[in-house]
């Protein structure tokens, strides 16, 4: 059977109209949903999922096409354009390139770094709409919940097919905006009570944070658009790699200025969407939103874009951009990771994970391990959403109930969900044999790599220390995670927490009086009859409120007598597949690239791995530019080959540390946990406020929220200084030089010209007119004074020539 | 008696000319004054045809100015009367009608 006519060979003819169909499928949905959802029987929900199993499917389809073909070593760089002959054509006119002037043009461009995230996307995507209708299920704006999260997977979707920077940023904006619609989801539910209030300051927040980047990546689109007057990857990359090789044959050693700074400004981009250091703020408090709007930004879609962006641009940064990108990474991998050790909602450990686990894929690709950082974004994006999806299927057990302290001994009651969830937090964790354990042990590989091999020194260094770190915390709170969440007993109502029981003084709901039942997301309000006491002994409690809510959950299978109510209970089923998939998919995500069909399933031999041969650099960017790229990265066999020596022990015991460190504190029961864990932070009192308090940054920078409950009836639109503080401060700061400087400016030129034009009056006045007149009055007074001697008489006339004559006489006489 | 006492006689009708010609208020006696300057001349011209060789042409001179004396008092008096009919004066001062 030749390649050719193989099922998995990819035909232009056919293959680019499926990607097409795929990427469009979520719109049209949208747009069904946007207008006849409400009307649709069970709101639409069926027919967005099964649009989304559609493009899954194809998507899925395409990757194996993508892996088919890397295995029979063919370039798999695809572009709809050049092949099809499919083209979008935005600011186009055929007579226009002439003129010098570019045209803009968008086609489908697919690749191994596409394919891979096309896949997750689509998977992931599909999961979260399957997950969402078990746990949407029942709650007011369900259909337009769908929808949005449908335009969310097509913008992600866009963004991962555009063949040019312009057209990636316009569905980099559409996910900022759906991002802003999601977060604030239920920002137009006032039932929802705490996170009614939350959500409307979060979703703000998380906008105008991003806002920041995607400013900087528009500045860094025109700096490279107006050099190299192309938006396309493909033309991008191997102008870039010509203008530094120009560059360098004039100055070597050097690189152009221009590119480092346009790449800095790129790489802004990837900071505001991908929550690095500083602009990481938006990330956690995203949490605001619906669970599974959480496991889609955080996994597959927002934040996945910034690394994709990254990798879409590597070859056009210079190594200063590098360095930069590098050291940010491991900043903000150790920076979260710290965070995340102290945070007791079991989403925000889940955000600032996020936040760390981005960190390492920046730092990957900083460190020239592009290959290293795009695998981990991949494995990331199953994993992290499986726990995401899981934990929102804790949640919804545990009567939305986030405080991990507030739970405990889960395990017994949603067996499926503690398997999903542990697999993943494995996976995470990096122990072998799980996916994350090989894309992030690539990454300390990469940081070994540069330091064994003598480059990039100072970031390298930050990095193959600093990750490693990282990666031992990351295994310390996943797992304090799991031991708080699943082990010893069930305790609700330990600590107070807001989000179980929210908004009990503004909502009297009758109807949704579930208290501990209430399967409808944000209406955990519901327990406003049982009043502020009872919330906190819910088991107690029940009895009383049960049957007024019974009618509420017969289509929940999960709880059965309602005397159970108090326990958290197993999801419904839909939620438990789309949990199913997606831990197969953590779990066996690193098996699937490392997998070598050919030969057995070497997958602890790092070196020659079926992911690298299928997402290399010269599979990413072309075999010319590829080489220049690996070559520049290069480093000799016998340092690579201690690298491999040090970063698999290096790997391994920092997992294992930090999981057996999590078993002392945190898995021999709650009480001991409670008694070590309080001495620890007591002895480390001042660092512990300092990490527990996100080192302050929020309030640094003036964007910290804070929901009060008290605070009845609160504007929606009032300015809000504390979450768009940073804007506000920076406004204020525009607003005094605009004063200050530029009025004071303009009012100084009008001024001085004032003042020249008096003068100028006045000598006008003076000199000017004065001079004309004085001629006339001289004139006149010498008039005046020789009108004296014109009498007319004849005899004074005749004196003056006597005496006249008399006196010339003398003259010529005496003298 | 030389020539500095017709000198001298002269000179002091030509001073009274003068005189007469500036100072005086009526015009008539100004024409006096003009006559008086010119027998001045008159006077020089005889002394000095007398003391310098005796021959005619001082003399000659002397009738001459005569002649034209008397043609100029014919003509000045005709403009006195001129005046006179103009301004109704024969005042000089008050024919001022060159200072316009």
């Amino acid at each position: 059977m030749t390649p050719e006519s193989h099922i998995l060979a990819f035909d232009p003819g056919q293959d680019f109209k499926l990607l097409f169909l795929a990427f469009v499928l979520p719109l049209v949905g949208y747009v069904i949903q946007i207008f006849f959802g409400k009307k649709l029987p069970r709101k639409g929900d069926w027919l967005l999922t099964s649009g989304l199993f559609v493009t899954a499917s194809i998507t899925v389809l395409m990757f194996a096409k993508s892996l088919w073909a890397a295995y029979h070593g063919e370039e798999f760089r695809h572009h709809s354009g050049d092949e099809a002959g499919l083209w979008f054509h935005w600011f186009y006119s055929s007579d226009t390139v002439a003129n010098g002037v570019p045209n803009v043009s968008a086609a489908i461009f697919y690749d191994p770094l596409g394919a891979a995230m096309l896949m997750v996307v689509g998977v992931v995507s599909f999961c979260v709409h399957l997950f969402s209708i078990g746990y949407m299920h029942g709650t007011p704006r369900y259909h337009i919940f769908f929808a949005n999260i449908s335009l969310f997977t097509f913008a992600m979707l866009g963004l991962v097919l555009s063949d040019n920077l312009l057209f990636l940023f316009v569905f980099w904006e559409v996910m900022g905006l759906m991002s802003y619609l999601l977060i604030g989801h239920f920002s137009h539910d006032p039932s929802s009570g705490y996170f009614h209030k939350w959500a409307t300051k979060a979703c703000k927040k998380a906008f105008l944070t991003t806002r920041v980047g995607d400013t900087c990546l528009l500045v860094g689109m025109v700096i490279f658009f107006w050099k190299f007057e192309t938006f396309r990857f493909t033309e991008l990359w191997r102008l870039s790699i010509e203008e530094i090789a120009r560059h360098q044959a004039l100055h070597p050693g050097e690189y152009p200025l221009w590119m480092t700074v346009g790449g800095l400004f790129i790489f802004g981009g990837t900071i505001g969407k991908s929550a690095q250091f500083p602009l990481h703020i938006w990330l956690p408090d995203a949490m605001a939103g619906p669970t599974p709007v959480s496991a889609m930004i955080h996994a597959a879609t927002m934040v996945a874009a910034g690394v994709f962006l990254l990798g879409r641009c590597y070859p056009m940064f210079t190594p200063d951009v590098l360095s930069v990108i590098a050291a940010t990474g491991t900043l903000t991998a150790i920076f979260a990771a710290t965070i995340g050790t102290t945070a007791n909602d079991i989403k925000a450990v889940l955000a600032w994970s996020t936040i760390s686990q981005l960190g390492f894929m920046v730092a990957a690709v900083g460190l020239g391990g592009v290959v290293a950082g795009m695998f981990h974004m991949v494995t990331h994006a199953f994993f992290k959403a499986c726990l995401f999806l899981s934990a929102g299927s804790v949640i919804h057990g545990c009567h939305h109930e986030q405080d991990m302290r507030n739970m405990g001994g889960v395990r017994k009651y949603m067996p499926v969900t503690f398997a999903c969830m542990l697999a993943s937090t494995i996976a995470i964790a990096g122990i072998p044999f799980f996916s994350g354990f090989y894309s992030k042990d690539l990454i300390i590989l990469r940081a070994w790599e540069n330091i064994l091999g003598g480059k990039f020194s100072g970031a390298s260094f930050f990095a193959a220390v600093g990750l490693p770190i990282a990666a031992c915390l990351t295994a310390f709170y996943m797992f304090r995670m799991i031991f708080m969440t699943f082990s010893d007993k069930y305790r609700p109502g330990t600590v107070e927490s807001p989000f179980a029981h929210h908004a009990h003084d503004e909502h009297g709901h009758d109807e949704h009086a579930a208290h501990g039942h209430d399967d409808h997301g944000h209406h955990a309000p519901a327990h406003a009859g049982h009043g502020h006491d009872a919330h906190a002994h819910a088991a107690k409690a029940h009895d009383t409120h049960a049957h007024d809510t019974h009618a509420k959950h017969d289509d929940h299978g999960g709880h059965g007598a309602h005397d159970e109510h108090a326990t958290p209970h197993e999801s419904p089923l839909p939620m438990l597949v789309a949990l199913c998939i997606l831990a197969f998919c953590g779990v066996f995500g690193g098996h699937f690239w490392l997998a070598d069909p050919v030969h057995s399933l070497k997958f602890w031999e790092h070196a020659h791995t079926w992911f690298e041969e299928s997402v290399s650099f010269q599979s990413l960017y072309g075999a010319e530019i590829g080489d220049k790229l690996a070559a520049a990265i290069a480093v000799d066999h016998h340092a690579e080959h201690s690298a491999h020596w040090v970063a698999l022990p290096v790997s391994l015991t920092v997992a294992s540390l930090g999981i057996l460190i999590a078993w002392l504190i945190y898995g021999r029961g709650w009480e001991r946990s409670q008694r070590i864990a309080g001495k620890i932070t007591h002895s480390i009192h001042a660092i512990y406020e300092v990490v527990k308090g996100k080192y302050f940054v929020d309030e640094t920078l003036g964007t910290a929220i804070v929901v009060d409950m008290k605070k009845k009836d609160e504007p929606r639109y009032e300015p809000d200084i504390s979450v768009i503080g940073a804007s506000v401060h920076f406004a204020n700061l525009l607003s005094w030089i605009d004063r200050n400087v530029i009025d004071a400016t303009v009012n100084l030129v009008g001024r001085t010209g004032a003042a020249i034009g008096k003068g100028s009056a006045a000598f006008d006045r003076t000199v000017v007119d004065g001079a004309v007149t004085g001629v006339g009055l001289v004139t006149q007074t010498f008039g005046s004074v020789a009108r004296l001697f014109q009498s007319g008489r004849v005899q004074q006339y005749a004196t003056f020539a006597v005496f006249g004559g008399l006196a010339l006489a003398a003259w010529l006489i005496l003298l | 008696m030389g020539l500095g006492a017709y000198i001298a006689v002269s000179a002091a009708l030509f001073a009274l000319g003068v005189v007469a010609i500036l100072v005086r208020r009526n015009i008539l006696y100004v024409l006096m004054g003009i006559e008086m300057i010119l027998n001045a001349a008159n006077i020089n011209f005889v002394a000095f045809n007398r003391f310098n060789g005796g021959g005619l042409d001082g003399r000659m001179f002397a009738i001459f100015v005569i002649i034209l004396a008397a043609a100029e008092a014919a003509v000045a008096l005709a403009i006195v009367l001129n005046v006179f009919h103009l301004f109704n004066s024969v005042k000089p001062a008050e024919a001022d009608l060159l200072r316009e």
